[in-house]
């Protein structure tokens, strides 16, 4: 585990500073603007090479538009995004393009994130096309130990993708993202539509395939107990804000904002004794719509231990002495 | 794939000897009278030995066991001799014959086809080739006023009949204009350049009408299925792959929006054949619709019954035709 000082001597591979993504809603007969989903509201946060960011949160927090926004796969309402050292969030058509091969993602649903019409082969070897120029042998060969890397059988290459099961698709996704040797990847939530016994599987290669190349992951989940296994530090999400980012044990043993402290106590005990004294801070009320926002902290609405300065200031997402950040008013 | 081939095939069959029993059962059903055309002077009596002449005095299932017989047997065989030249036994076997033209149907349909195959098949090509672009950038800038305009265009292109559209035309490029001559003239041959500069001018507008109303359709469904395909996840892991727009868009979601679309246009064409019945009418252009109705109006059940059952075979044939195409195209979908 890093702690704060290697952190701080460390250069991050992916910094992220202010990012907004915001989507416009049109109604009406002339589809005027009539308002903003704020997606991702202002989020700051740094990944440092080799290292796993894991970012949780509830359905509809932001966390997917989150990943794509960092990717530039949208174009992003404001902040700035410096991956490798290229500030990617002006970057546009061919100059964006050519950045491709160094970040890329693995998406959620492995069943829709492949073309139907395309061969596994066709599908890996398609950005080695456009990006490098092999023979079609060297190609080929490319094909093969992406597939070997990733634990797929070189049989399976003419195959279509509608022909495997879900964690064999993922794994066609993964060695798709791997293809072009990228540093960075975002992973999407990659195992939420596999079950149980091939989540664990496709962790395992996850984690192998950073050790062997030494990937940078940013991992979207809403498994906590999955993102503890895998991630160095961990940011939670709300309501398209981060409130939290800790180191993982830290944040784990001793959640600081309110929000974390009810999500983690969500997280069922697998020791029936420990799960029948576990306390659970249940939240009242909804999540408030983010194309409009509560005033000042946008926890006020349901955080159980809301101040009156909550509803007027939006808290500063501060350092605390430990390292973490949080962004709520309870903290000095 | 082969094996579920076949089996349609079949099954066609039985299908097909169906349908040409309803159609001649509808035609006896219907009150018309093929002598009805014929002068006044002509009396009851001698009226009532032409139809006996005819055939029209035996029962139903007779003269349709004849039809069958002339259709499925004889007519094929003909087919076959003038083809290789040869002389299959006697050589001399009944037609299918039309009542008023008295010659047989075979040669009339084969004189009649270029001309509706020339103008109702240059439209509807005209009509896909047009359709197709416009479908696509359509989806791809939706709202935008390209895509505006072409909803609105193609609104009008399928809500107003081809009847008003080409009259239209020809008050405004014939009368108005003088652009365009206002009849189609089947006689015209194309000898060289000249007459082919002729011909082109005088296919423009049953051409257009047509093409306007093809392309509305099939623009339609190009722009749904894109539409489909644009938001689908795959085409946004085409774009993290760093592809560029124009493989993502005509690679991976035109290829993909296709399939529905090549099985519309395979349904399609059976019209062709089928001729367009009102547009030729007012171009008056002497195709396999303008046949047809000319038929109706002569109460000329053999042509009208072959004609009817030759667009059943055609339709029951594409029918399969998309099917298996849907099937190459689609890697999703195996049969048998």
């Amino acid at each position: 585990m890093l702690d704060n000082t290697a952190d701080a001597q460390k250069t991050p591979l992916v910094k992220v500073d202010n990012l907004k993504m915001y989507f416009p809603i049109y109604k009406g007969v002339f589809r005027r603007q009539v308002g903003e989903v704020k997606a991702v509201d202002d989020i700051s946060f740094e990944i440092f090479e080799g290292e796993t960011l894991g970012l949780v949160g509830e359905s509809g927090c932001g966390k997917s538009s989150a990943g794509r926004a960092v990717l530039r796969l949208y174009d992003i309402t404001d902040g700035s995004i410096v991956v490798n050292g290229h500030d990617i969030s002006t970057s546009h058509g061919d100059n964006l393009r050519k950045l491709r091969p160094e970040m890329q993602m693995i998406f959620q649903d492995p069943q829709a994130s492949l073309n139907p019409r395309m061969s596994v082969a066709a599908i890996i070897a398609e950005p080695l096309d456009e990006h490098q120029s092999l023979t079609k042998k060297a190609r080929m060969e490319r094909v093969f130990e992406l597939m070997d890397a990733v634990g797929l059988s070189r049989d399976f290459a003419k195959r279509f993708p509608h022909e495997f099961s879900g964690g064999q698709r993922q794994r066609i996704g993964i060695a798709r993202a791997l293809a072009l040797n990228p540093k960075f990847i975002v992973c999407d939530e990659p195992i939420a539509a596999l079950d149980v016994s091939i989540q664990a599987q496709v962790v395992n290669l996850l984690e192998d395939l950073q050790d062997k190349l030494g990937l940078t992951y940013l991992f979207i989940s809403h498994d906590l107990s999955m993102v503890r296994h895998l991630a160095t530090r961990v940011a939670v999400m709300y309501l398209g804000k981060i409130v939290e980012l800790a180191p993982r044990d830290l944040l784990y043993s001793d959640p600081q904002h309110p929000y974390t402290q009810a999500l983690l106590s969500a997280v069922p005990e697998a020791d029936p004794t420990v799960e029948s004294s576990r306390t659970r801070i249940i939240l009242e009320g909804d999540v408030p719509s983010p194309t409009n926002p509560p005033s000042g902290c946008n926890f006020s609405t349901r955080c159980p231990k809301v101040m009156d300065i909550c509803k007027i200031d939006t808290p500063e997402f501060k350092q605390l002495k430990d390292g973490r950040h949080v962004a709520c008013h309870l903290m000095k | 794939m082969l094996n579920y081939t076949i089996r349609r095939l079949l099954f066609t069959i039985p299908t097909l000897l169906f349908i040409s029993f309803i159609i001649f059962l509808l035609l006896d059903l219907a009150p018309n009278d093929p002598t009805g055309n014929l002068p006044m002077t002509i009396t009851p009596d001698v009226r009532e030995k032409i139809r006996e002449s005819l055939g029209l005095g035996q029962p139903i299932h007779i003269r349709y066991f004849k039809w069958c017989v002339q259709f499925f047997v004889n007519e094929p065989l003909n087919i076959v001799e003038q083809y290789f030249d040869i002389t299959i036994g006697q050589g001399d076997r009944l037609r299918v014959s039309s009542w008023s033209t008295r010659s047989p149907v075979g040669d009339l349909i084969a004189e009649r086809m270029p001309q509706t195959l020339w103008v109702v098949g240059m439209s509807y090509v005209i009509g896909i080739l047009i359709a197709v672009p416009i479908g696509v950038y359509s989806a791809y800038r939706q709202y935008s006023w390209f895509d505006q305009t072409g909803t609105f265009v193609s609104m009008v292109g399928f809500s107003v009949p081809t009847f008003f559209t080409g009259v239209l035309m020809i008050v405004i490029f014939s009368v108005y204009l003088g652009w365009f001559p206002s009849k189609y003239d089947t006689l015209h041959v194309v000898t060289d350049w000249e007459s082919f500069v002729f011909q082109v001018r005088q296919s423009i507008m049953p051409v257009s009408v047509l093409a306007l109303f093809n392309a509305s359709t099939i623009s339609r469904f190009m722009r749904a299925s894109m539409l489909d395909n644009l938001n689908q996840d795959y085409v946004r892991t085409a774009r993290a792959k760093g592809m560029t727009e124009r493989i993502v868009v005509l690679v991976h979601v035109l290829r993909n929006s296709l399939i529905p679309v090549v099985t519309v246009i395979a349904l399609g064409i059976p019209q062709v054949f089928g001729g367009a019945i009102i547009t030729e009418q007012v171009f008056s252009i002497n195709g396999l619709g303008a046949l047809l109705i000319q038929g109706i109006q002569g109460a000329d059940i053999p042509l009208v019954q072959t004609l009817t059952f030759i667009f059943a075979v055609l339709i029951v044939f594409f029918n399969l035709i998309a099917d298996i195409l849907y099937g190459i195209l689609d890697p999703r979908i195996r049969y048998d």
